[in-house]
């Protein structure tokens, strides 16, 4: 009887054919299905066989116009914001009824000074007297992305298994201390040592994600507040350790580690003029890898098959409950090993800012990838370059870094919420980019795609 | 009709015992604790326990406790209540519904007669620890109401963190510009409602879910705060960032209540409209129209709709509802705990409110009481580092969490949040 | 029927008449009605007959607001009126019982009575009070024996629908819409929901009943009118004949009767033994059942929906925690395996609801169909899965179960229902079977499909495999059965041949054990009438185009 009535049998209420296209997924009722909709594990509907090209086809389509027109919409958003709080444009505005064109062009200037600084830390540096100083700011963009990338693909593996990773900061913190450890403590040969830093912060992630997904498979407690909580033990556990003798710095009073082994450090991609390292190859490889899992391997299968529906999966076969704790395993060794790219890349030491704000960053990084694994690797690039241009923008213009959050965020908001976009925009949903194919969806189907993101 | 009576109503199913053996097993962990911190490791000597304010005009002898006896005391009778709880999941029967509370109490109270025996002062001054508790709590307080808000009309409340710091800063700016407090309380409602619109718009109007919002939310304000902080607020802090302090309202005689006096008459405006806060909101849902229809909508939309409640249309009010709350409880940093705003004051206070909402189990009464638990776990971690105790800070200041986690996993009863929570209602 | 004028509630109420006039409402591309004309007089029962999918239900959430009407209008007692939400249809005198309660579980029965039309005192707190004396009133009237303080998610079903019926007479409905009420009842609160429906009658309320079972409707209406594919296809006088009722609504002479071979059943190769299964909140919900199946026969297990057959199937797969006894396949005990291991004992299982259970909507049909068998040879060798002999297998697949659809590659939501069941069937069917479970394996199909899937499940029966069905509907256990389990309550009622009638099956339902249900005097059953047809055809062309049809929804 309590089946019954649960609502999800409504087949009459409208049309069958209506409810099967609009509520499968997140028909729900028995047990508290995951945080993530369904279609949040975004459209993996397609043919493997085209992947490769539907990377390129999704970047000139519908989905990815909406995600150009997001960041532009953002970056324009901050541009004004830049704009109205620096002091010339405030100064010029008490005479702007006198002459307007002052405020206007302070404020073209604050903004677009902001962002060409912001593009010479990222990108490419003109004035920079040699190619190293040129190329400088895009190697510092890689590194930066580094370990953004690789918490972003944590927090997308766990989404595409219907989860809600929040914990990326927490993993992030036990990965990088269990490694830390390693690297400042034992004493080992040229390789192996690297290895065991890399192994350590693997496990050390990979045990911090686990608990989580151990809870919420075993008890069915919300992976959201599990993640979060975790975050803050991690928090104060890694700032109890840096006050014990076996991670503190002897020398210091200040909560700081001893400085890793040369020989548990990440060598330069391009010798020592760069900080790029060879953790940016980890993160190429874990991209790869992660892509196979889900595409190719039976545990993607079993992941996104829990995602998508734990009912069926269930009936199918498939344990949910240790899809659970081994997704949110490897999420949070992926994480471990963007810690492992922190203090082993390049900070070099642990400290108790160790993880920054990239668990946090990681959850955009992966909504704006859509949650597969090459839309997280770009994702991370692009903000890795916000991140790195951020710094350069900061120093040159004196424009605070928090603008880069303000920026994330809001092209976050928007590409959860395509009608917004185009309402701005004034696009047909169709497309603008008109490829001759219409897209034939119902505008209830777009909706709902668009809370994926 | 002549049809034979053998309805299903005419017989009880048959109920079967599902045992579930979390509880114990929790309580054995913690019995384990107590004997061998409490009870074996007992400092020796006395805790001191002041109950009286220098202020007060009565003034009670301050309690002191012998630490070995009352150690071994609170240690057994947990490991007593830890097999009591075996015994009876074993024999099938459920263990009585007060039973965590006494363990809890007397788990703490074992807690902190060791805790400060073992410290190098072993005195404390106990209306002082549970002042400070509430002041603690406040902004938790509201922040945990946001959330009871918004979740019982089915609208996942991530952006409580950001909600109290828009709180803060707009209740700091305001206040500053025009040298008046009930500005800045004014304004910091009106940031908090602003949070909760974004919320609102785009979680029922664009369906995005509801978590993505509050986790953005919180990114976005923590940015756009930081960012006016240090480009406007710090360029003259004169104007911008030096709020007045609200006052403290005493009340005459009852503020002179031993122990109580100081937590419940000796309060700041913000401090008093918390308590009203807490009783409207638990009033409001459960004994007026408005909170039926509250509850309706975040238990079971179609059904609220088919009876002529405007679904989303109560769902967004009662979202900036919660963003006023919320927002009025972050001008508590600014305008009662210190006098400026800096960057990411709010440190995952939202997060906390959260949790004790959830631990509170979506009751306002009970939110009230769990904030109050978590502040007491801060406060307690400041009093004991200035004792000096063998406890690092940092576990209690990670007790909030823990505490929240064994919540959430069911391990101690079984917290059921609003049926809709968290699910968009699509009209048609 | 004469307009009469009846006290109803303490007041001289004018009985009401509902037009409704070409009433068009689409779902995009989807008519789900069109041009629906509709008339219900005052103090009539006027039923709604159709199929699972013909668009009753939209055309009452038309009438009662929750939907906009894309064409076409509304009258009141002549006058046009237009809803923009339930809250005018309510004013205006309609009230609504949907098929899924709209009942608040964790309310009590006054609250839920109370919520939407509260009383309350001075600044707005509750008076549940005065709706505690209305619901004892109306109770009082009908006997309908409910609690005011009763906590709904405690109460059976059969008195949440009451709990529906007084929140409508509280807001004194004049025109009663039953959606589909008798769904989730034994026959017997059936008849009891009837007596109810007659007084309702005698007190001037009129009732639209809609239902695509022909014995109740032909039992309680005045009127009936028959939809078909979103559009009125004919009215009848409840004399009409059970046969013309149901051509009329499935838009051709159906043959109640699957073409199959006697069963030849073989060795007993699946046992049942004292099952007995707990659920999570302990209630026992599979209490002492055994039974046997043999090879080549089918076992249907009837019963009214919740009284333990899907906890049984589920016991059975590896997917209920708390269950004892002894369930053994060819010898193997399946007790205390995992799901996985059971589906390599060779089960196949087909989940009642297929898109909560059954299927994962936005997997491609290649992937459903491997859904349990991803990890087998040939599909993955190791960790590595291999896309070409699963995309292989689903082209194979689709083409012998006939899926209509794009591709393989296309997400399996996107289907009908029919080619959903069919996708479920494939998958459970590629594999060399020692027991076939189906639940409610029709359940919300057309006729096309159901014919396929019934075939189907015969097809498997003949090959030797021991199949089990559960199935809710009396005409689908009928057609397959060669032998029936009947429960009720989680226990069985007893174990009858395959050509039992309805009426014993009917009581063994409701819980009475064999031979008193054969004991049972049957003539005075009120469903029982024939009588000479009365049928008024308005879509004559519909009917013919019979051969369309049965494709066109696949």
């Amino acid at each position: 009887m309590s089946r019954s009535d649960d609502g999800r049998r409504d087949q009459d209420f409208g049309q069958d054919e209506n409810e099967a296209k609009a509520g499968m997924g997140t028909a729900g009722g028995r047990e508290p299905l995951p945080a993530v909709p369904a279609d949040a594990q975004s459209g993996e509907v397609e043919p493997p066989e085209n992947r490769g090209r539907s990377v390129l086809k999704e970047i000139f389509h519908g989905g990815s116009l909406v995600s150009i027109l997001a960041i532009v919409l953002s970056l324009f958003l901050g541009g004004i914001l830049i704009a109205v709080t620096n002091e010339r444009v405030v100064e010029a505005a008490t005479y702007f009824f006198a002459r307007p064109t002052d405020t206007l062009v302070a404020a073209w200037e604050a903004a677009s000074s902001a962002y060409v600084a912001l593009f010479q830390g990222a990108i490419f540096n003109p004035r920079a007297s040699d190619l190293q100083g040129m190329i400088f700011p895009f190697t510092e963009t890689l590194a930066v992305s580094t370990p953004l990338i690789l918490a972003g693909l944590g927090v997308a593996l766990a989404f595409r298994a219907g989860l809600f990773n929040i914990g990326a900061q927490g993993q992030i913190i036990i990965g990088a201390t269990m490694a830390a450890w390693v690297g400042f403590t034992l004493d080992l040969p040229w390789g192996i040592h690297l290895l065991l830093v890399i192994l350590a912060g693997i496990i050390g992630g990979g045990i911090w994600g686990g608990i989580a997904g151990l809870l919420k498979a075993r008890t069915g407690a919300h992976e959201v507040i599990l993640t979060i909580m975790l975050n803050y033990i991690a928090v104060y556990l890694l700032a109890y350790l840096l006050t014990t003798e076996s991670f503190q710095r002897p020398d210091s009073s200040q909560p700081i580690s001893p400085r890793l082994d040369a020989t548990a450090m990440y060598p330069r991609l391009f010798g020592d003029g760069f900080r790029l390292h060879w953790g940016f190859v980890v993160a190429i490889g874990a991209t790869l890898l992660v892509w196979w899992l889900l595409h190719r391997s039976t545990i993607g299968f079993e992941f996104r098959a829990v995602g998508a529906n734990p009912h069926a999966s269930k009936t199918a076969g498939i344990s949910v409950a240790k899809g659970y704790t081994l997704v949110m395993i490897i999420a949070g060794a992926l994480s471990g090993l963007a810690g492992v790219a922190q203090v082993s890349g390049t900070e070099g030491v642990l400290t108790d800012g160790v993880a920054a704000s990239f668990g946090f960053d990681a959850i955009t990084v992966a909504l704006l990838g859509r949650s597969t694994p090459w839309g997280t690797f770009f994702a991370g690039l692009l903000f890795g370059a916000f991140r790195a241009g951020g710094v350069t923008m900061q120093t040159l213009t004196g424009t605070p870094i928090d603008i880069v959050l303000v920026v994330q965020s809001l092209i976050v908001l928007f590409i959860a919420a395509p009608p917004l976009v185009r309402a701005i925009f004034r696009i047909h949903e169709d497309g603008k980019g008109g490829k001759g194919k219409p897209r034939r969806k119902s505008s209830r189907e777009t909706v709902k795609a668009g809370g994926a993101a | 009709m002549s049809a034979p009576v053998l309805s299903p109503q005419g017989q009880a199913p048959q109920l079967d015992t599902v045992r579930s053996w979390k509880t114990p097993i929790i309580y054995a962990i913690f019995a384990v604790v107590a004997l061998a911190g409490f009870a074996f490791n007992a400092p020796g000597g006395t805790a001191t326990f002041g109950i009286s304010a220098g202020r007060d005009v009565i003034q009670l002898a301050p309690v002191v406790v012998p630490t070995v006896p009352v150690g071994w005391a609170s240690a057994l009778i947990v490991t007593a209540i830890a097999v009591f709880s075996f015994l009876q999941i074993k024999g099938g029967r459920k263990d009585p519904r007060w039973l965590p509370i006494i363990y809890a109490v007397v788990f703490v109270i074992g807690f902190l007669v060791w805790v400060v025996g073992s410290a190098e002062r072993t005195d404390v001054s106990l209306v002082g620890l549970l002042a400070g508790s509430v002041t603690l709590a406040v902004p938790l307080i509201f922040g945990s109401l946001s959330g009871v808000l918004s979740e019982r009309v089915g609208v996942i409340n991530i952006a409580i963190e950001g909600q109290l710091l828009a709180g803060a800063f707009a209740a700091a700016v305001a206040a500053s510009i025009s040298g008046n407090v009930y500005a800045g309380m004014l304004a910091a409602t009106v940031a908090g409602v602003l949070v909760s619109v974004v919320l609102a718009v785009f979680s029922i109007k664009y369906l995005v879910n509801q978590i993505i919002v509050g986790v953005v939310l919180n990114v976005l304000v923590s940015g756009l705060t930081g960012f006016l902080f240090s480009t406007v607020l710090s360029r003259d802090s004169q104007t911008w960032n030096s709020p007045p302090s609200l006052p403290v309202i005493q009340i005459p005689v009852l503020e002179h209540i031993p122990i109580l006096g100081g937590i419940l008459f000796r309060q700041t405006i913000v401090g008093y409209l918390m308590y009203a806060a807490v009783i409207i909101v638990y009033i409001g849902l459960f004994h007026t129209k408005w909170g039926l229809r509250v509850r309706s909508v975040g238990e079971h939309p179609k059904a609220a709709d088919t009876l002529g409640i405007k679904v989303n249309f109560t769902r967004a009010r009662n979202v900036m509802l919660g963003g006023a709350v919320a927002g009025l409880g972050g001008s508590f940093y600014t305008l009662v705990s210190v006098s400026q705003f800096t960057t990411d004051m709010t440190a995952g206070q939202g997060y906390i409110a959260l949790a004790a909402m959830i631990f509170g189990r979506w009751n306002p009464v009970w939110a009230f009481f769990a904030a109050l638990l978590f502040g007491f776990a801060t406060n307690l971690r400041f009093v004991l580092s200035i004792l000096g105790t063998p406890v690092p800070g940092e576990f209690l200041a990670m007790l909030p969490y823990v505490v929240t986690i064994v919540a959430v996993a069911g391990l101690v009863g079984r917290s059921r949040p609003p049926a809709a929570n968290g699910t968009p209602y699509i009209k048609g | 029927m004469p307009a009469r004028l009846t006290h109803s509630k303490n007041r001289l109420v004018g009985v009401l008449k509902l037009e409704l006039e070409g009433i068009t409402k689409r779902f995009g591309s989807l008519v789900a009605n069109d041009h629906i004309d509709l008339v219900v007089e005052p103090g009539q029962i006027h039923s709604l007959l159709g199929e699972n999918g013909a668009g009753k239900s939209t055309l009452m959430n038309v009438l009662y607001g929750l939907y906009h009407p894309t064409e076409g209008r509304i009258l009141v007692d002549g006058k046009q009126v237009s809803f923009k939400g339930p809250g005018d249809a309510m004013a205006a005198g309609i009230g609504m019982v949907h098929q899924h309660f709209m009942l608040i579980p964790v309310f009590t029965v006054a609250e839920n009575v109370a919520l939407g039309n509260e009383a309350t005192r001075a600044g707005g707190m509750l008076d549940l009070e005065k709706t505690r004396r209305r619901i004892r009133e109306i109770s009082d009237r009908y006997g309908f024996h409910v609690d005011p303080d009763a906590l709904v998610e405690d109460l059976p079903v059969g008195v949440q629908q009451r709990v529906e019926i007084i929140k409508a007479l509280v807001r004194d409905a004049e025109v009663l819409i039953l959606d589909e009420p008798t769904a989730v009842l034994t026959p017997q609160e059936t008849d009891e929901l009837i007596d109810i429906m007659a007084q309702l009658k005698a007190n001037g309320t009129s009732i639209v009943f809609i239902s695509h079972k022909l014995r109740e409707v032909k039992a309680v209406s005045d009127v009936i009118t028959v939809i078909r594919r979103g559009k009125v296809v004919g009215t009848a006088e409840p004399s009409a004949s059970t046969t013309e009722l149901a051509s009329l609504m499935v838009g051709r002479s159906v043959s109640l009767n699957l073409e199959k071979e006697e069963a030849t059943p073989g060795e007993k190769t699946f046992q049942v033994r004292d099952l007995k299964v707990t659920a999570a909140n302990g209630y026992r919900v599979v209490n002492g059942v055994s039974f046997d199946v043999a090879r080549g026969e089918v076992l249907a297990v009837a019963g009214v929906q919740g009284n333990g057959q899907t906890e049984l199937t589920e016991a059975v797969l590896g997917l209920q925690d708390h269950v004892s006894g002894s369930i053994k396949l060819e010898g193997k005990e399946l007790v205390g395996r995992t799901v996985k291991q059971v589906l390599a004992a060779g089960v196949g299982f087909v989940p009642e609801d297929r898109t909560v259970d059954g299927l994962v909507g936005p997997f491609t049909i290649a992937e459903n169909m491997v859904l349990d068998m991803y990890d087998r040879a040939p599909y993955a060798t190791g960790l590595g899965m291999k896309p070409k002999v699963i995309a292989d297998h689903a082209r194979e697949k689709v083409n012998e179960f006939d899926v209509r659809t794009a591709g393989i590659d296309s997400a399996v939501g996107t289907l009908s229902g029919g080619n959903q069941q069919k996708v479920v069937l494939a998958r459970e069917l590629s594999r060399p079977l020692k027991l076939f479970i189906a639940s409610q394996p029709t359940r919300g199909l057309d006729v096309g499909s159901i014919e396929f899937v019934h075939k189907r499940i015969i097809t498997e029966r003949d090959n030797g495999t021991p199949v089990i069905i559960v199935s809710t509907e009396l005409d689908e256990v009928a057609e397959l059965a060669d032998r029936i389990a009947v429960m009720y309550q989680g226990k069985l009622m007893g174990i009858v041949p395959g050509g039992t009638s309805r009426d014993v099956l009917g009581l063994m339902m409701a819980g009475m054990s064999e031979e008193d249900a054969k004991a049972q005097p049957h003539s005075e059953h009120p469903m029982e009438t024939g009588g000479p047809a009365h049928i008024e055809e308005r879509d004559k062309a519909a009917r013919e185009g019979h051969t369309e049809e049965r494709g066109g929804d696949q």
